[in-house]
């Protein structure tokens, strides 16, 4: 790993050939703001396939806004993104995404079985109905995340963990190639916490990438391999062991702290 | 009952009306549009007399597209507010609700002062008059309806996923800003096809309330929409029916007072939801915590007994839950099989009663 980081100029031809390939996600001079204040800047960051790779900043570091720029909901103000090698947009059936379980109003009228089946509505088009082979797919995710019990339920009698898990069913149904999850992990008990690694090493193991945002950095070294330390600038990324280091966590969180202690 | 021609034609001009205000409503609840909806229904009336002001004539197609231009106009009015960032959602509404309104209010009069006849019953688009449907009015709703319904089938996954969770419908690659278009399109051909029967001040009534009360009978979503266009149809129905058989009643509040009773009543008796049902499971619940409370003392006060099976006075139980739950704890614990009646106002435990209060004290 150079310290510099490598932009590929415009003029030339990526390298041809397997021997370097490509990165899921790669990030370039990405910068966000909202009105005048800005919540990403100047970020460059390559994702490379097959890791599970963590987010972690302070609050407001704009973690979710990353995340949603990859995924075109979010309009930078300058920069480019490129998954799997493409622009978004033709890339965009092949990543997943899972939101922060918040986001929606669980008191929708669906099954946990017709929330997992969106995640296949992607591949249908008008006028087609969900039939038997979307129906055993999200059976099959379910079963995976071990909520199949749970497929008759309606959304609102879900405990929170239970709702992550369906989260994480519809984005398995979709079997993507890139994964990014906003806070998996947020507000889910110890046994739930274990089961959703387990399904994000499964993915791993099958060499699928995934990006999560993630607050524990108690639990980073032992879940992840890579890591993106983010506080609106990034700060670091790369293999956890290298990128992981007291001086650099200071920096990402301390280093705010110090700010607002000088504006005080 | 023998329906004659306008009365039938009258009646289901209302029942279309309403089954498509109540399954396109479905979304606008679950959007959280409903105010949405009744900003724009408002905002309709300064369309429709403009649209009467340019050709002079009443009929439906052009009201109706007078009406159409209007609330997309006020739609997009409330958006441009909102996104100015000085004035929040509800803000905007209200703003962009009472200007539209007013100015249609100040065109009406301007119109009424017309010298010729024709502007005649142009005021009825306020509260409605379903008695001045004619059939030709009825084939235009029908017509509209019938194509909003069918949009909305043939794209009932697309506004299903954007409904409930927008961001990830944009993840599976659909396009997300014009479903939102499309589906607000769908909202606004139910107000406008409903305006001449219902008026323009109490429309979004229709789009809400056939939703809220389906909403109590089901947990999915294609029950909740088959539901709601069902309960809006009868209620316009219903409506019409009532008022053109009434001098002087006009027809949009009586509809909307048809929608209200099958809302208290949904309310009331929804299997999953309703207040009744809920009472009763409340009050259930508590006889059986006091009836465990009962076998429990009972228990207690006869290990501290050569006789497992020996009675003891209702007095002495009513320490353990408020005197007055005693009896009905007591016949709750008879009719399981626990205690039985052993004397005047004493009760023993059963061998089925003593062994089920033995395992709930292991399991404690």
């Amino acid at each position: 790993m150079s310290a510099l980081p490598v932009r590929p100029l415009p003029f030339l031809e990526p390298a041809p050939g397997p021997a370097v390939p490509v990165p899921a996600i790669e990030i370039a001079d990405l910068t966000v703001a909202y009105r005048d204040k800005p919540v990403l800047w100047d970020v460059d960051l390559a994702v490379p396939q097959g890791v599970l790779m963590a987010v972690v900043g302070p609050n407001g570091a704009g973690k979710t806004t990353l995340i949603k720029s990859v995924l075109g909901l979010v309009r930078p103000a300058a920069g480019s993104i490129r998954v799997l090698g493409l622009p978004y947009d033709e890339a965009r059936m092949r990543v997943a995404y899972v939101p922060q379980r918040g986001t929606v109003d669980w008191d929708f009228p669906a099954t946990v079985r017709d929330v997992v089946t969106m995640g296949r509505y992607g591949s249908l088009g008008w006028f087609r109905r969900p039939g038997r082979a979307e129906r055993d797919a999200a059976m099959a995710a379910l079963e995976q995340v071990g909520m199949a019990a749970f497929s008759a339920r309606h959304i609102s009698q879900l405990s929170g963990g239970q709702q992550q898990r369906v989260f994480l069913a519809r984005a398995l149904v979709q079997d993507a190639e890139a994964y990014l999850m906003d806070e998996p992990f947020q507000g889910v008990d110890a046994t739930t916490e274990h089961a959703i690694l387990e399904i994000l090493r499964a993915l791993r193991a099958r060499g699928r990438t995934v990006v999560v945002v993630h607050h524990d950095l108690q639990t980073v070294a032992e879940y992840f391999d890579q890591v993106a330390l983010l506080n609106i600038r990034l700060i670091a990324s790369g293999p956890v062991r290298e990128v992981f280091t007291e001086e650099r966590l200071r920096e990402t969180y301390g280093g705010r702290a110090r700010l607002l202690g000088g504006a005080a | 009952m023998i329906l004659d021609y306008t009365v039938r034609t009258v009646a289901l001009g209302a029942a279309v009306l309403g089954a498509v205000s109540g399954a396109l409503g479905t979304f606008a609840v679950l959007r959280r549009q409903s105010l949405l909806g009744d900003a724009m229904s408002h905002a309709a009336l300064p369309g429709i007399a403009l649209a009467f002001l340019i050709t002079r004539e009443k009929d439906p197609w052009v009201l109706v597209a007078g009406a159409a231009v209007a609330c997309w106009l006020a739609a997009i009015a409330v958006m441009a507010v909102v996104r100015q960032g000085r004035v929040k959602y509800d803000g905007a509404l209200a703003l962009v609700l009472s200007v539209f309104f007013g100015f249609g209010l100040v065109l009406l009069t301007a119109i009424q002062r017309l010298p010729n006849a024709t502007q005649a019953g142009l005021d009825k688009f306020l509260f409605g008059q379903a008695a001045a449907l004619l059939a030709r009015d009825v084939t235009v709703m029908a017509l509209l309806g019938g194509g909003a319904i069918a949009i909305l089938l043939a794209g009932w996954t697309r506004f299903q996923v954007l409904s409930f969770d927008p961001d990830f419908a944009h993840s599976l690659g659909l396009r997300v800003r014009g479903l939102d278009v499309l589906l607000t399109s769908l909202l606004v051909v139910a107000i406008v096809i409903g305006l001449q029967t219902v008026g323009v001040v109490l429309m979004s009534a229709l789009v809400v309330a056939p939703a809220a009360a389906a909403r109590q009978w089901s947990d999915r979503l294609g029950p909740t929409v088959a539901l709601a266009a069902l309960f809006g149809a009868t209620a316009g129905a219903a409506g019409a029916l009532l008022s053109s058989m009434t001098v002087r009643l006009p027809t949009g509040p009586t509809i909307v007072l048809c929608a209200s009773v099958i809302v208290g009543l949904s309310l009331a008796f929804g299997p999953a939801r309703g207040l009744v049902w809920d009472r009763m499971r409340a009050a259930r619940n508590r006889a059986s915590v006091q009836a465990d409370l009962v076998l429990r003392a009972l228990y207690a006060l006869a290990r501290g007994h050569d006789d497992p099976g020996h009675p003891h006075a209702e007095a002495v139980l009513a320490l353990s839950v408020e005197p007055k739950g005693v009896r009905r704890a007591l016949e709750t614990l008879a009719a399981r099989g626990q205690v039985r009646e052993a004397g005047p106002r004493a009760w023993a435990l059963t061998h089925a009663g003593l062994a089920a209060a033995a395992r709930a004290e292991a399991a404690r």
